[in-house]
């Protein structure tokens, strides 16, 4: 592999510091998210760091994927609004119902315990943000997920290469 | 206002449509080119992993656009759904100037001799219309060689024992071999197989004008940043329009060919980029829309003398919907095999093409296009997990560790398999919207399991420490390898057009793109659409008598 010189870069667009963070240190009334309310950020991303969860590399959380999840849901997967407001509700039921307690109060294992019962219970809703945390995750940053190409990273896949017009790299071929 | 008539109208840029333009422009016929997409060029390669042609989850990078083109699907359950151009299961290929060659992986394979003669060689397979083309591949075979000079393909096929003879070797050389094929050459040599470099519309060398492949790792589904991939719309396209004699009309959506009295072709209705209705007068008429949208023109284009759709007295219009079954292995090796060379397929066999025991058919193998991060997550096998820890420890350790390989499976051709036109659903135009039901052959899906494990054992000769299969279930099949619709035949109550690909019953209308493939080959299918739209056109010209065809 070509050694890729990796570039830490700060992302400057809105929402990217984590939801947890927001949701502390904002106050009300200043919702930096385009669909999501406050609480319920913070539950995505709580679900997205089960679904991919940080261990010596990046997980959901800090990978912005649910920057990523605000942003396509107020865009090209507006269609599926409703599905996450509902289904974000019947998450929290479901984590009542077991442990009887928010998703967002419970330990990690509980957490996982309510998402694999999510999966068999609420499976629309629980394939479309598993589909869209991955989206988020090891798909392109510029959608405002995978940040600072953290998924890239884990895999060792270089990063996109920035290029100016015409400026191409011409000699891998055999010309 | 009326539009000034001209010789011959083309409905569709792609891959026939862009070759028949060209031909006839530099034979001197006045052309109008309709294409329902945009012209996109090097310039507008965007390389976003989740919008392109293959991942579409943020819509289809290269058309049809989601608002405006919705069809109608049947599933095996007999459920009905209304989807976007970008959703699973709408089997499309692309609407842009190019067609599908614009984003394509740029496979350059010539069908076998065999592939011509199925129903010769296996014998009526029952449940199934499998049939004889009425060519053979040495009428193609200058053709090919035209498509392969032309357009432009790299690679050698010299290794490959089992191919058609051909007079003239490919125009340029093969890319390097990457890790992969580096490691499965030998595999396949110990074997007892053949492989060989795999033939690619695809610059090596500096040709045509255009540079070699900088070798990126966004291929297939992706237009070339370069210029590098071979497509209409960076060959015959340019062409056909320094010629003067063709004109392209972009963002023009054809709904009918328009017929005169006595049952000809009088020219085609379609709406323009501002969504005027125009009707473009014309001697004859080239229908290259791919073989789904085909199939939709002529069955939209209803009239006294054809109530069911033009060609379509018969009902074969829209029928044998076919494209490819893809069988996959998967292996996992303990070393490192991803090295970030695009495109990433690169070597392949055709020992299995023909002559399996018990089997019709077959296909070629070959290693994968490089997969993005992304397109991997879906290959994780189940017992890693769909998500949590074990999925991400999969990603992590198996990335860089793994490869697949993969071929196209020859289908046997269903009747039930096909393209109609919805009675209720319309696109943004109010044209009526294809609907499309149907199925695979049970044995298609036999020789798909026994191609897997033929890709199953090559992978552990190469030193796979594990690996596995994925067989496609029973669904339709047509997609980006969409073909048959359209049939060509010698009898004309069992086919749609003759072996020139000119309609029965109506000698000034032409189908040529891949609705008239009788069968689909073991085999990527462009250079085949681009051989018969040389050959096709050739016929043409010939025929053609200054203002209508020579009878
Ligand atoms: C991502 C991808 C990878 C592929 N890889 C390979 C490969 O490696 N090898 C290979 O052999 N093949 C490959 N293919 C398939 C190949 O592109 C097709 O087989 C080929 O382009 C089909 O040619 P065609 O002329 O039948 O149709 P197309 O190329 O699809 O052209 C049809 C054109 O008609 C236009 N059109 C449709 N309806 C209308 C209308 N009503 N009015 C106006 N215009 C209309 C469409 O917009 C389109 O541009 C790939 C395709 C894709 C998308
Ligand atoms: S791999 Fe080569 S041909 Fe393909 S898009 Fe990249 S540079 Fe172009």
């Amino acid at each position: 592999m070509s050694a890729s010189p990796w570039k830490r870069r700060r992302f400057l667009s809105a929402g990217v510091s984590s939801a947890a963070a927001t949701f502390s240190g904002c106050r009300r009334n200043q919702n930096p998210w385009r669909f999501f309310t406050l609480e319920e950020a913070f539950l995505v991303e709580q679900i997205c760091q089960q679904l991919i969860p940080a261990d010596q590399d990046a997980g959901g959380r800090e990978a912005g994927v649910v920057n990523y999840i605000d942003r396509q849901l107020a865009g090209f997967h507006s269609r599926q609004q409703n599905l996450y407001r509902r289904g974000l509700v019947r998450v929290d039921e479901i984590a009542r119902a077991m442990f009887q307690d928010r998703f967002t109060s419970l330990a990690s294992e509980r957490q996982v315990a309510v998402l694999e019962e999510a999966e068999t219970k609420e499976t629309a809703f629980f394939n479309a943000i598993l589909a869209h945390a991955m989206q988020g995750f090891y798909g392109d940053p510029r959608h405002g997920g995978n940040r600072d190409y953290a998924s890239w990273r884990m895999l060792g896949v270089p990063p996109r290469p920035v290029r100016g017009r015409q400026q191409y790299d011409l000699t891998r071929g055999r010309g | 206002m009326a539009l000034e008539r001209v010789n011959a109208v083309v409905v569709g840029s792609g891959a026939g449509g862009g070759i028949v333009a060209k031909e006839l422009a530099q034979a001197g016929l006045r052309v109008v080119l309709l294409e329902r997409g945009s012209w996109v060029t090097a310039y507008d390669c965007r390389k976003d992993d989740l919008r392109n042609q293959r991942t579409t989850v943020l819509g289809n990078a290269f058309g049809p656009d989601d608002e405006r083109h919705p069809r109608v699907v049947v599933d095996e359950s007999g459920r009905e759904r209304t989807l976007r151009a970008s959703e699973p299961g709408y089997h499309n290929n692309a609407g842009c100037v190019g067609g599908g060659t614009a984003s394509y992986g740029a496979m350059a394979w010539r069908f076998m001799e065999k592939d011509f003669r199925m129903r010769s060689t296996y014998g009526a397979v029952p449940g199934s219309t499998l049939e004889d083309w009425p060519l053979s591949y040495a009428d193609l075979e200058p053709y090919y060689e035209k498509a392969e000079w032309e357009i432009g393909v790299s690679g050698d096929d010299a290794g490959n024992v089992f191919r058609a003879p051909r007079r003239r070797p490919l125009p340029m050389p093969p890319l390097p071999p990457n890790r992969e094929c580096q490691v499965l050459r030998p595999a396949a040599l110990r074997l007892g197989l053949h492989p060989f470099d795999i033939p690619m519309l695809r610059n090596s060398v500096p040709y045509n004008g255009r540079p070699a492949c900088m070798r990126c790792r966004w291929c297939v589904g992706f237009a070339c940043e370069v210029d590098a991939k071979c497509g209409t719309q960076n060959t015959v396209i340019p062409a056909a329009l320094k010629t003067g004699n063709c004109e392209l009309r972009c963002d023009c959506v054809a709904g009918q060919v328009l017929l005169d009295e006595r049952g000809r072709a009088a020219g085609v209705a379609y709406f323009d980029a501002r969504g005027r209705y125009r009707e473009q007068p014309a001697d004859l008429v080239v229908v290259s829309c791919a073989a789904i949208e085909s199939a939709r023109l002529l069955l939209n284009s209803r009239s006294r003398l054809f109530p069911k759709g033009l060609g379509n007295r018969h009902d074969w219009v829209g029928r044998n919907l076919q494209g490819h079954t893809y069988p996959r292995a998967a292996g996992l090796f303990d070393f490192e095999l991803y090295d970030d060379q695009g495109p990433g397929a690169g070597i392949a066999v055709c020992d299995y093409n023909h002559g399996n025991p018990g089997l019709a058919g077959g296909g070629m193998l070959a290693n994968e296009f490089i997969r993005l991060p992304y397109q991997f997550v879906a290959q994780v096998p189940r017992s890693a997990g769909r998500w949590g820890r074990g999925h991400k420890e999969f990603m992590r350790k198996w990335y860089r560790r793994s490869m697949s390989v993969m071929g196209p499976v020859q289908e046997m051709p269903m009747f039930d398999s096909r393209v109609e036109v919805d009675p209720v659903v319309k696109d943004h135009w109010g044209i009526p919207v294809a609907r499309l039901s149907g199925g695979k052959h049970p044995h298609t899906l036999e020789v798909a399991r026994y191609m897997a494990g033929k890709a199953e054992a090559w992978l552990k000769e190469a030193g796979a420490i594990h690996t596995w299969t994925v067989v496609p279930g029973p669904g339709l099949s047509g997609g980006q390898h969409q073909a048959g619709t359209c049939r060509m035949g010698g009898d004309p109550r069992t086919s749609v057009v003759n072996r020139y690909c000119q309609v029965h019953d109506v000698d000034n209308v032409f189908v040529i793109d891949g609705s008239v493939h009788v069968t689909n080959g073991g085999f990527n299918p462009v250079l085949t659409i681009m051989a018969l739209a040389y050959y096709a056109s050739a016929h043409l010209v010939k025929t053609w008598k200054g203002t209508r065809m020579r009878s």
